[in-house]
Parts: structure tokens; sequence; C-alpha cells
């Protein structure tokens, strides 16, 4: 069965319609350097813990630009530099940084509790907060993103390592994801889009 | 006679010395610094070894009294996951040098006997397949350093 002509446009219309309507729905477009995730990833949304022992949502985060890396405190080489690669970003953007939160997500909350949490995500950058919580709640978080990790086997003395995505998501501080950084990234880049991101929420 | 026979036999010890000198001897480390984690979390640490030798020299490991398990890792990036793995060694290669740095390879240093701080010292001996070892100066540096610093 072939559509009729006039019922090919008025889909075709329809579709309009509705791409306008998303592209109204969603924040603005902006030129960003990075991946543009806008629209295609769901807001920041998780039941957690957060480092001072807090149960915390996404919606304890609306008004501030989110920086979110999941990784573990046991892990001593690429955390660590993704966190301390945050931290000039953060420095870079001088009192803006104030409106910018960097998201710690453990994928060990076996050994990470919030009070290991805390030192650890102080040692990086006062902007930082970690959140720990409930297996479950945390690979529900790591799903919603498309993000995974794996616990590998563990050695002779029972120490193991995660292995895990290295994705850095950023959220609008009205919780939409906008952009998906890896570590690999330049520095300049995340810089430039948080600035559109933050100077944004300034005019709003 | 006797005397030349001395001679001879000094000139080949000192030629055998020449050519068996050991993997350590050849190489020079620098940039070596370790990031400094709270609490007793495994520390990274880093070094640009370069060998002067005409054979690979071949880092097998290291130790120090002041952590009580050290491995030689890999962190690798694929298909945008983290990963990290324990490696049995590292080859320097003849005349040319091997890096080990951030998200690449590492010595994860476990269970520190004592606290380490920022602004510390510690000597750790980097271990070669032929048994030598390089005992090597590393700076403390804060969680959040880049590198090893100025």
């Amino acid at each position: 069965m072939k559509p009729l002509p006039s019922l090919r446009l008025a889909l075709l219309l329809l579709l309009l319609a509705v791409i306008a309507l998303s592209g109204c729905d969603s924040s603005q477009k902006l030129p960003f350097r990075l991946t543009d995730v806008s629209g295609h990833m769901p807001d920041l949304d998780f039941k957690l813990t957060d480092d001072h022992g807090k149960a915390v949502t996404g919606a304890d985060y609306r008004g501030k630009v989110v920086v979110l890396y999941f990784g573990y405190t046991h892990c001593p080489d690429v955390c660590p530099l993704t966190l301390a690669q945050l931290h000039v970003v953060m420095q870079r953007l001088g009192p803006l940084a104030d409106k910018a939160r960097i998201l710690f997500v453990s994928v060990d909350p076996a050994r990470d509790t919030p009070a290991v949490m805390h030192t650890y995500v102080n040692a990086f950058d006062p902007r930082a907060i970690g959140l720990t919580g409930d297996a479950r709640d945390i690979e529900a978080l790591s799903k919603r993103y498309r993000s995974a990790y794996t616990r590998e086997p563990s050695g002779k003395d029972g120490s193991y390592e995660v292995s895990h995505s290295s994705a850095i998501y950023v959220f609008d501080n009205k919780g939409g994801a906008r952009v998906l950084a890896t570590p690999a990234d330049s520095q300049d880049d995340l810089v430039h889009d948080l600035h559109l991101l933050l100077d944004t929420g300034t005019q709003s | 006679m006797k005397s030349h026979t001395l001679l001879f036999l000094l000139a080949g010890l000192m030629v055998a010395s020449s050519t068996n000198a050991t993997e350590a001897a050849h190489v020079q480390a620098s940039h070596a610094w370790l990031r400094v984690l709270p609490g007793d979390l495994p520390a990274g640490a880093y070094v640009t070894l370069e060998n002067d030798g005409d054979q690979p020299a071949v880092l097998s490991g290291a130790s120090s009294p002041l952590y009580a398990d050290v491995m030689l890792h890999k962190s690798s990036s694929d298909g945008g996951m983290s990963r990290m793995a324990m490696v049995d060694s590292l080859s320097v290669p003849a005349h040319g040098k091997a890096i080990l740095a951030p998200a690449g390879y590492h010595l994860m240093l476990m269970k520190a006997t004592h606290p380490v701080k920022p602004g510390d010292t510690i000597t750790l001996n980097l271990k070669f397949a032929d048994g030598s070892t390089l005992a090597t100066n590393f700076l403390a540096r804060p969680a959040n350093a880049m590198d090893s610093g100025p």
C-alpha cells in the first residue's frame, strides 16, 4: 500500500514539527567542541550517598553544571589522573567553577565508603563530590548512561581491580546531558564547552 | 714474562667486566615521582629510563622497604574502557628509553609501611632481568599533580 501524496506530505510536516518542538524542548543549541549529546541521553538522575554520608539524588545538583565520572579509589593511575585533569579544568574556569561540580561515582562501593570518598575527592578539588551507595543503585546510574564496569579476578591477597568506562559526562544546570568527553580529549575543549554552559547559566 | 701474563689477565678481566656490565649500570632514571593518595590507597609511581648500553635493559619490577608490595602495571584504554593489568617486564631498548607515565606503564605501590607525604623523597630499587638493581629517588607529589613538577 503506497501512502497518498497528501498523507506523505502530512507525515513530513508532522516529522518537521516534532524536530522543531524537540529543538525547543531541549536547551538551546550550543557550539560545543566535544561530542554533543543534547537530547540523546537522559537527564541526571540517581539515588546515592554523598561523601558526607547524606542521601542525595540528581535533583540535588540542579543549579550546578555537573561533570560526572565513574571510577574507584583503589585505582592508582587513570582515576587520579582524570581527577587531576578535571581539577586543572576547574582552576582554569576561575570563579565560574563555583557553579560547577565534579561528581566522582564509585564503581567499587564495597571498599569506597563515604568517609574514604570524602578524603579522596578533597585531595583533588574542593568542588569534587564523591558518590557511593548501594551496588544496584550504582549499576542503575551506570546503565542509564550506557557506562560499564567489571570487577577483574582477585589477586593472591584478595586485592582486585575494576575496569570501567573512561567517559566524562557533562550536564547543564537543569540536569540535561549535554557533552560526552574522554580523558584523551583536549583540556582546552572541555574548558571551552564548560564555559558555554556556565556562561549560559548566568544569563538565565 | 709473569708481569705480561698478569697484564694480559687484567686486560681480559676489564674487557669481560665492561661487556658483562649489568643492565642497571647502563640505565639512567629521570622524572621519577609518585602520586600520593589519601589513607593507605595504592599509589602510582612514574619514571623515565634511558639505556646507553648496546643491549636492551629489561625492567622486571621494583622494591622498597617503604611498601609491602610493588607491582609493574600498565593501564590501557580500549573501546572506552579503562583497564589496568600487571605486566612481567618492560624493555628499555638499547640506546633508547622507556617512559613510565600516567595512563600507561607505572609502578603500583601498595601497603605503605609508614605514611608518605607530598614533598617526601622515597627510594625505590628498580629491578632488572639480570638481577641488577638501580636505587632511584622518587619525589612524592600531591594527588592532583599532573607530572613530576618543576
